[in-house]
């Protein structure tokens, strides 16, 4: 059973979650497509990990979460206090620092 | 190879979903349907902790945390679909194609040969062979990722503290209040009226009566006046007649000792 | 040491500078130059410290530089002739590759005599400003600016090199200038003091292109040096090196073409006018010359270039001064005119030196009497220059009057004063020399009655003009006894002359003429003079004495009085010929500057930010946008390692 599939898959998930990023205006579903870009790069390590025999690319997933969780705790409280000054949550509406 | 055949297109599906709906709630159930089949193919892989840890922590932790945060910022807030960048979706979604098919084509041109599998691996069980790396080799990421989440933590805190521009107001300025409002503007001294009381409904959508019989707007909460669904207090008094004709009807099964059946049914209906 | 290529000595006739060495009282020699040196270093380092006593020391240095003089002159004189050239060596100035110079001072009868006339009138006018500048509150460092001219005077006619020579030259350029514009609240004093300066300047390219010239031609400065080697020099250098000098000259002794700056430098203080404009400074341009002597003498173009500006200069400066309603201009027309004498003389080879050097003494006398005088007057009229409003003063002011009447006689060349016996003398060895030149110099003469008698009537006699509220006083003892001293020497200065002194006493410096008869008997020449400056006085007599002198100038004049006001044009020819070429040349420059040399300079940078103004259109503030480029990047980046890897 080669790791092939579960790395495709993790590569059409990954890019799905792209566009979403570019393409979604909601803070918190552009949040959620980078939740789902991380988790298509976990498949693919753990599918490695079982390819080559060794733990080491299920450890890196693991720190992945560990580093989504605390990405995500920072994110939605900076969301939060966002949507609290501007009654927004549009990322969009958080343009003035530009030229 | 079939629980990945089973799951894969759920997972695209559900992938594609979250571009789609326009609803975040509806996002957030669909990334747990990512997640959970993400969980169980971790399973097949032979990652039983990563199993565990996925719908632990992703599915229910971070997944609530996204949720709870939606429920904040207002559940009905949904995206317009006009785009406000210029020609950012059409470039988004070419970029993407371009990006996946690229990824799919390199992919295709190599062989990854049969798979070594876990088995020697996780010999002595998944997750004592995890602990023994973990704590050996990536112990120093280990030890900075706990500064990682501290750090994160206390920034959470931070940011969603609100500072406090004026001392808290004691009870007996509360009160003092009250009566200025009540000298100045003539608002009501006391507390709000409870909801009507009645013989056969004491919930609160029934509101009270006032002496003249009309309902009082006081005593019924403001959001079930906007969700339409406040009984009419002097409706319930509509049906009284017959009421009385099945009491008085009653009135010789009461004698006998038998209790108002009729009234619970009629409630029922409602 | 330059025994072996001197021959050519004997032949033309020349003097060679060839001094000993110091002894005696002699050796004092350095302290003449130290005194007001350190006078002025005291005075200006001092700050108000200084403030109580400082123009007493400024007065007793100079005094006591002029009682060295003396001795030294005495001493001097007790020599034989030959002997009177000495040289005193203080240290190595400069000693690089082939060029040496040293630091050194040479006193010979020429330096002495203007070491008498420095010192002495230098001294009478330091003790005149202490009172004429008794309210000014800045008297310290007027006495100290004083004080530095006359150390670089000493130094600029003591130096045995012209690098020394130029060093005092400078240095009094300096002074001068600080001096013009000792006043410099009032614009019109800084502008004539910058004015000085800067056509100074342009003298001053004469002199170090003469002392480079010199130095690539001899390898030497020295005045020694140069004498004993000048014959070896081609004409054409000689010219070169003579206009050279001329051109310093012009510079410092406000000859014509350089004149301009001298009627505004009458800016300054009076006894500044008096010292510097009148009695010293401006006569080191004849010095120069005078000085130059060996050079000239083998220069004959440059000699007759001489003559041509001495003769433009003094029928310039003369007609300056009869139109002139300011008493100090007038008094600066005068000047230039006289100086034009000098260098006349001075132009006029062996026959003219000593008269030069003569005039110039008498000059000094008498020019500073006057010009005190006409600070005296001013400082009893509350500081008014304008003659028109003065008139009839010799009441008010009986010892300036007569003092300044002896200045009058003397300048005139009224017989016996000693303004006669110099300018005679030049007169009559100019038409010896060339008779145009001479009836020129006669006319220069005519013209020097009409003026000097117009500046007296309008001053002193004729009706009183100056309004009620001017209480015009004599001056008090410290500035009144100057006046006297200078006084009697205008009219004894001639005593020089008894029994050709003053050219026998010169001899060692400036040689002999050979004996001619001159067209015109000496006696002829003296009553022809005397008959011109009579004509001169009865004609101001008439023009001016006679008639009623308005108060304000009248405009409807002729063309000629209009020119004479305007410095006959002298401005106006220095900015047409100098400044709008200059001015045009500067606006080309800056042009070429501005869109050339920082077009290419700055095109660089607004080509990069007009670039960068479109660029950063790119920072829309969208962080989708930013997400999409970052997108295309990691493409690039895929694609790349693709290429790299499969192709």
């Amino acid at each position: 059973m080669t790791a092939t599939p579960y790395v495709v898959l993790s590569a059409i998930i990954f890019t799905i979650g792209c566009v979403g990023v570019l393409t979604r205006r909601n803070a918190i579903v552009v949040f959620m497509c980078v939740e789902l870009m991380l988790n298509a790069s976990n498949l693919a390590l753990v599918a490695f990990a079982r390819q080559h025999g060794n733990l080491d690319g299920q450890i890196a997933a693991f720190f992945v979460m560990v580093v989504a969780a605390a990405e995500v705790v920072v994110g939605l409280a900076i969301i939060m206090t966002i949507f609290r000054t501007r009654r927004s949550a549009s990322v969009d509406d958080a343009s003035l620092l530009k030229y | 190879m079939i629980a990945f055949w089973i799951l894969a297109p759920i997972m695209v599906l559900a992938a594609l979903g979250i571009l789609f709906v326009r609803k975040a709630v509806h996002a957030a159930l669909l990334l747990a349907v990512v997640m959970m089949s993400l969980a169980v193919l971790y399973l097949v892989l032979e990652a039983p902790f990563l199993f565990a840890v996925q719908i632990i922590v992703y599915t229910g932790a971070i997944l609530m945390l996204f949720l709870f945060v939606v429920m904040l910022v207002g559940v009905d807030a949904s995206d317009s679909v006009v785009e406000t960048i210029r020609g950012q979706r059409v470039m988004a979604i070419l970029a993407g194609l371009v990006l996946g098919l690229v990824l799919v084509t390199a992919l295709g041109q190599i062989t990854l040969g049969s798979a070594v599998g876990l088995g020697d691996a996780n010999s002595g069980g998944n997750i004592q062979a995890l602990a023994n790396i973990l704590f050996s080799r990536y112990v120093f990421a280990f030890e900075t990722t706990s500064a990682l989440l501290i750090t994160a933590a206390v920034g959470a805190m931070v940011l969603a503290h609100r500072e406090r521009l004026d001392p808290k107001p004691t009870q007996a300025q509360l009160a003092a209040q009250r009566v200025r409002d009540y000298a100045a503007k003539g608002l009501h001294l006391g507390p709000l009226p409870p909801p009507g009381v009645f013989a056969r409904h004491n919930a609160v959508d029934t509101p009270a009566l006032l002496p003249d019989g009309t309902a009082s707007q006081a005593s019924i909460s403001r959001v079930l006046a906007a969700r339409g669904t406040v009984r009419s207090a002097p409706a319930l008094a509509d049906d009284i007649e017959g009421v009385q004709q099945s009491l008085e009807s009653l009135g010789d099964d009461a004698a006998r000792g038998q209790g108002p059946a009729p009234a619970n049914t009629e409630e029922d209906d409602r | 040491m330059y025994a072996d290529i001197t021959a050519w000595h004997d032949a033309v006739n020349i003097p060679l500078v060839d001094p000993t060495s110091t002894n005696g009282v002699l050796s004092l020699i350095w302290l003449v130059i130290a005194l007001p040196l350190a006078g002025a270093a005291i005075l200006l380092l001092g700050g108000r410290f200084a403030d109580k006593w400082g123009h007493l020391l400024g007065t007793a240095l100079p005094i006591g530089s002029f009682l060295i003089s003396l001795l030294m002159f005495i001493s001097l004189i007790g020599k034989d002739s030959g002997d009177r050239q000495v040289t005193q060596h203080l240290w190595n100035w400069v000693d690089v590759g082939t060029f040496h110079a040293g630091f050194d001072l040479l006193y010979d009868p020429l330096s002495a005599l203007f070491l008498m006339l420095i010192t002495g009138v230098g001294s009478l006018i330091h003790v005149y400003s202490i009172g004429y500048m008794e309210h000014d509150p800045r008297r310290r460092r007027f006495f100290g600016y004083l004080n530095l001219f006359v150390a670089a005077m000493l130094m600029l006619v003591l130096s045995e090199n012209y690098l020394g020579m130029f060093l005092g030259w400078e240095g009094v350029g300096l002074a001068s200038y600080l001096l013009i514009g000792f006043w410099q609240h009032k614009p019109t004093a800084a502008a004539a003091a910058k004015k000085a300066f800067v056509i100074n300047r342009v003298g001053d390219i004469g002199m170090s292109l003469a002392i480079a010239l010199m130095f690539v031609t001899f390898g030497t400065t020295s005045f020694t040096g140069v004498s004993h080697l000048a014959g070896g020099a081609t004409d054409n250098t000689l010219n070169a090196l003579g206009l050279l000098l001329l051109l310093a000259a012009c510079g410092k002794s406000a000859q014509v073409p350089l004149q301009s700056w001298l009627l505004d430098a009458m800016e300054g203080p009076t006894p500044v006018s008096a010292l510097i404009h009148a009695a010293t400074m401006v006569t080191a341009g004849v010095y120069l010359i005078v000085r130059s002597n060996f050079i000239f003498e083998l220069a004959p173009e440059a000699q007759t270039a001489v003559v041509i500006v001495a003769v433009v200069t003094l029928l310039w400066g003369a007609i300056i001064g009869c139109a002139k309603d300011d008493i100090k201009k007038a008094l600066a027309g005068s000047t230039m005119s006289q100086i034009g004498y000098m260098m006349l003389g001075a132009g006029l080879g062996p026959a003219g030196y000593a008269f030069a050097i003569f005039h110039l003494l008498t000059h000094g006398f008498f020019k500073a009497n006057m010009f005190l005088g006409a600070g005296s007057v001013m400082h009893g009229m509350n500081d008014d220059v304008d003659m028109r409003r003065y008139g009839a003063i010799r009441h008010a002011m009986p010892v300036t009057f007569l003092t300044f009447a002896m200045g009058y006689l003397a300048i005139i060349g009224f017989p016996g004063f000693s303004g006669f016996w110099s300018k005679d003398k030049i007169i009559e060895t100019a038409l010896a020399d060339n008779w145009i030149v001479g009836l020129l110099a006669l006319l220069g003469a005519g013209i020097t009655g009409f003026y000097m008698t117009r500046l007296m009537l309008m001053t002193f006699l004729t009706n009183k003009r100056w309004k009620e509220d001017v209480h015009p006083h004599e001056s008090p003892a410290v500035m009144t006894i100057p006046l006297i001293v200078l006084a009697a020497l205008s009219v004894l200065g001639g005593v020089m002359l008894a029994g050709n002194w003053i050219q026998d006493f010169l001899a060692p410096v400036v040689g002999v003429a050979p004996h001619e008869d001159p067209p015109i008997p000496a006696l002829g020449v003296t009553l022809l003079a005397v008959l011109v400056v009579a004509v001169g006085v009865a004609t101001a007599w008439f023009l001016v004495g006679k008639r009623e002198i308005p108060l304000t100038a009248p405009q409807d004049v002729s063309f000629a009085t209009t020119a004479a006001r305007r410095d006959l044009y002298g401005d106006a020819i220095n900015d047409e010929l100098v400044v709008r070429p200059g001015k045009g040349l500067i606006t080309a420059l800056l042009g070429i500057d501005r869109y050339g040399v920082d077009g290419v300079t700055t095109g660089g940078p607004i080509a990069v930010g007009a670039v960068a103004g479109q660029l950063r259109r790119v920072q829309n503030g969208f962080v989708r946008s930013y997400a999409l480029s970052l997108l295309g990047g990691v493409l690039l980046v895929v694609l790349a390692l693709l290429v790299v890897n499969v192709g």
